[in-house]
């Protein structure tokens, strides 16, 4: 249990106060689930590398688990927000084909050019139409007040459907080659275009839930919806913007799709929403709103891709994985719902494993 | 403490389809005034406290700030002009230190450019805030844990002190101490001498009569929509403020 090295100086008087506020920050950022849901992944890496030095503890597996993430993660931002509002999105899925589906379509209709005018005309495109459907759920939940389950049900099927109409159910496969080359496939010192999108957009995620009024707002909102409005904040104004931002991120994961399959992938995205709310929910945010963050959305998603890998390369069949996930899952709500019940009590959950960052532990 | 009311309705009516839950009510607060107002369940204090919250529109009558007339159409109104409404609920988002419950909806921007973009001048509203709660005498051991932590003392203390540290004017309260054990309720009491010693007038909702006999000016008595009577809270007693709620005394309308 002792595994902590931290030296601890004797406290004097002036040394307290700012000894005791490192240690919350430290007990705080412990607690919090995305941290602990880190060292969670940590050890499966670690078991991975033990037992496949080689192939699991390789550049360019690295690269495959992290470019298998990038699109996941773009979603998982937006879905983050959403489900710290006490929403939730089904629709991403078909929101990133439907995107795909009218991004190709456009490209297509102008003319077989594959420089960067095509590209740039499709990427703008593909955005417009997944935040179009943003809005869509956003006013629906908003102003309509049809619960967020129902809407984003509906508009998953709607999105889905109208990609089948307008391509008679056949995947497209207009991409310009400039879009599969730098975005699909490019690199930047040996880093994926992919994965530097895909953490561009998890940084600025984690900047704007954590540093900006937007952020703080969608967990008031979460929180308390009452209060925030008695307290003047356009509550429906900020859930249509929330579910906005993640109709829009859902379209630009429709491109980073189209550039890295080439095809839009019609019938290949049903299960998208389910593998990314099972990551936000494994990171540590609250299905009943309030609190979360993107950070561990992100951790939560690396999670699942890295058991995959790591059965494929220790020969286990990697249908394992979806057993392993599914009990993730179910255990992290578990221990949401732990701590949920701990903070109404008005007791703070304090394990065994949170205590040994506390500077008046008293088993020490 | 002046004469001269701050806050005042004439005559004010509000019904809900057939229950006239105010009839042509008269109530004003003074500066540095504790005011209670009193009643049975369903007399219409909850309702006379939402409408002079700009929560809810009156039917008739007029609402005066100030001596001058005006129009509340939303919460926002009241608050601009200093007057804050802590609801028996609370209104706290749970998740969120009370710094940030205390900024919520007035949030200190960044200025310039990151303003816009909606960064948040947080070490600013950190030592505000902190020095807000200090010299309301809300005693806050941490200012960034999540208010869902704390017990309910210490909740409904942030939840008036963010209220005070706004109200430059009028605060009402709403049943601050329902739910608070005796030494808590002591300090929410203590939290409203000081916010009245300030200047505001504080108008408070309670059911313990002795509480409102031992904390207010005047007490205002509401009994079926109407205010029935209104006492100097030194020339009065437990007995005539129970007659006055339940109607034993009728005849004796002071309002």
């Amino acid at each position: 249990m002792s595994t902590q090295t931290d030296k601890r100086p004797v406290p004097s008087m002036e040394q307290v106060s700012a000894l005791s506020r490192v240690s919350n920050r430290l007990r705080e950022g412990v607690r919090a689930q995305a941290m602990q849901i880190v060292l969670v992944w940590l050890a499966i890496a670690a078991v991975f590398s033990i037992l496949s030095p080689t192939a699991f503890l390789d550049a360019a597996n690295a690269r495959n688990i992290a470019t298998s993430v990038s699109i996941l993660a773009v979603l998982g931002v937006g879905t983050t927000f959403i489900i710290i509002t006490a929403g939730i999105d089904l629709s991403m899925g078909s929101v990133l084909v439907f995107s795909g589906v009218v991004s190709s379509m456009v490209m297509e209709r102008m003319g077989d050019s594959q420089g960067w005018g095509v590209a740039i005309v499709g990427i703008v495109v593909a955005l417009l139409s997944g935040l179009a459907w943003g809005l869509i759920n956003g006013i629906l939940i908003a102003k309509a007040k049809v619960p967020p389950m129902i809407v984003t049900l509906g508009t998953f099927g709607a999105a889905l459907g109208l990609a089948q109409v307008l391509t008679g159910g056949l995947d497209l496969r207009t991409v310009p080659d400039v879009l599969v080359d730098s975005v699909g496939f490019g690199s930047l010192f040996g880093v994926p275009s992919l994965v530097i999108i895909a953490a561009i957009v998890v940084t600025l995620g984690i900047i704007t839930l954590k540093r900006t009024r937007f952020g703080l707002h969608t967990c008031a909102v979460g929180s308390n919806p009452e209060g925030c409005r008695r307290v003047g904040i356009n509550v429906d104004r900020h859930l249509i913007k929330v579910y906005a931002l993640a109709g829009l991120l859902a379209g630009l994961a429709g491109v980073l799709n189209l550039a890295f399959f080439r095809s839009t992938t019609i019938a290949g995205n049903s299960l998208v929403n389910l593998d990314v709310i099972a990551g936000v929910v494994i990171g540590g945010t609250s299905l009943f709103g309030g609190v979360g963050t993107v950070f561990g959305t992100t951790v939560g998603l690396f999670i699942p891709a890295t058991l995959r890998n790591g059965f494929v390369i220790l020969g286990v069949q990697p249908y394992w994985q979806q057993v392993v996930v599914g009990a993730f899952l179910i255990g992290a709500v578990y221990f949401d719902q732990v701590r949920r019940a701990a903070a109404m009590r008005g007791t703070s959950t304090s394990s065994r494993f949170t205590r040994i960052f506390h500077p008046n532990r008293k088993d020490s | 403490m002046t004469d001269t009311p701050v806050y005042e309705a004439v005559n004010i009516d509000r019904s809900y389809g057939h229950v006239r839950a105010l009839q042509g009510v008269c109530f004003d607060v003074r500066p540095g005034e504790v005011s209670a107002l009193i009643g049975d369940n369903g007399a219409g204090k909850s309702t006379l406290v939402r409408i002079l919250a700009g929560a809810e529109p009156p039917d008739a009558g007029t609402i005066l700030f100030d001596g001058t007339p005006f129009t509340l159409t939303n919460p926002t109104d009241a608050r601009v002009r200093g007057i804050e409404t802590v609801y028996q609920d609370l209104a706290l988002a749970n998740h969120l230190d009370p710094i940030q419950n205390m900024y919520l909806g007035r949030e200190i921007m960044k200025p310039g450019l990151l303003g816009k973009l909606g960064f948040m001048q947080r070490a600013e509203m950190r030592d505000h805030g902190r020095t807000e709660f200090t010299s309301l005498g809300a005693t806050v051991d941490n200012f960034s844990g999540a208010v869902a932590g704390m017990s309910g003392g210490q909740r409904q203390a942030i939840a008036v002190a963010r209220a005070a540290a706004w109200a430059s004017r009028v605060i009402f309260l709403d049943e601050p101490t329902a739910a608070l054990g005796v030494v808590q309720t002591k300090g929410v009491m203590d939290l409203i001498r000081r916010i009245r010693d300030k200047g505001i007038a504080v108008v408070l909702i309670s059911h313990s009569m002795p509480q409102v006999l031992e904390i207010s000016d005047r007490i205002h008595v509401l009994r079926q929509g109407r205010r029935v009577a209104m006492y100097e809270a030194g020339k009065t007693n437990l007995e005539e403020l129970v007659g006055a709620m339940t109607g034993a005394l009728d005849g004796k309308d002071v309002a």
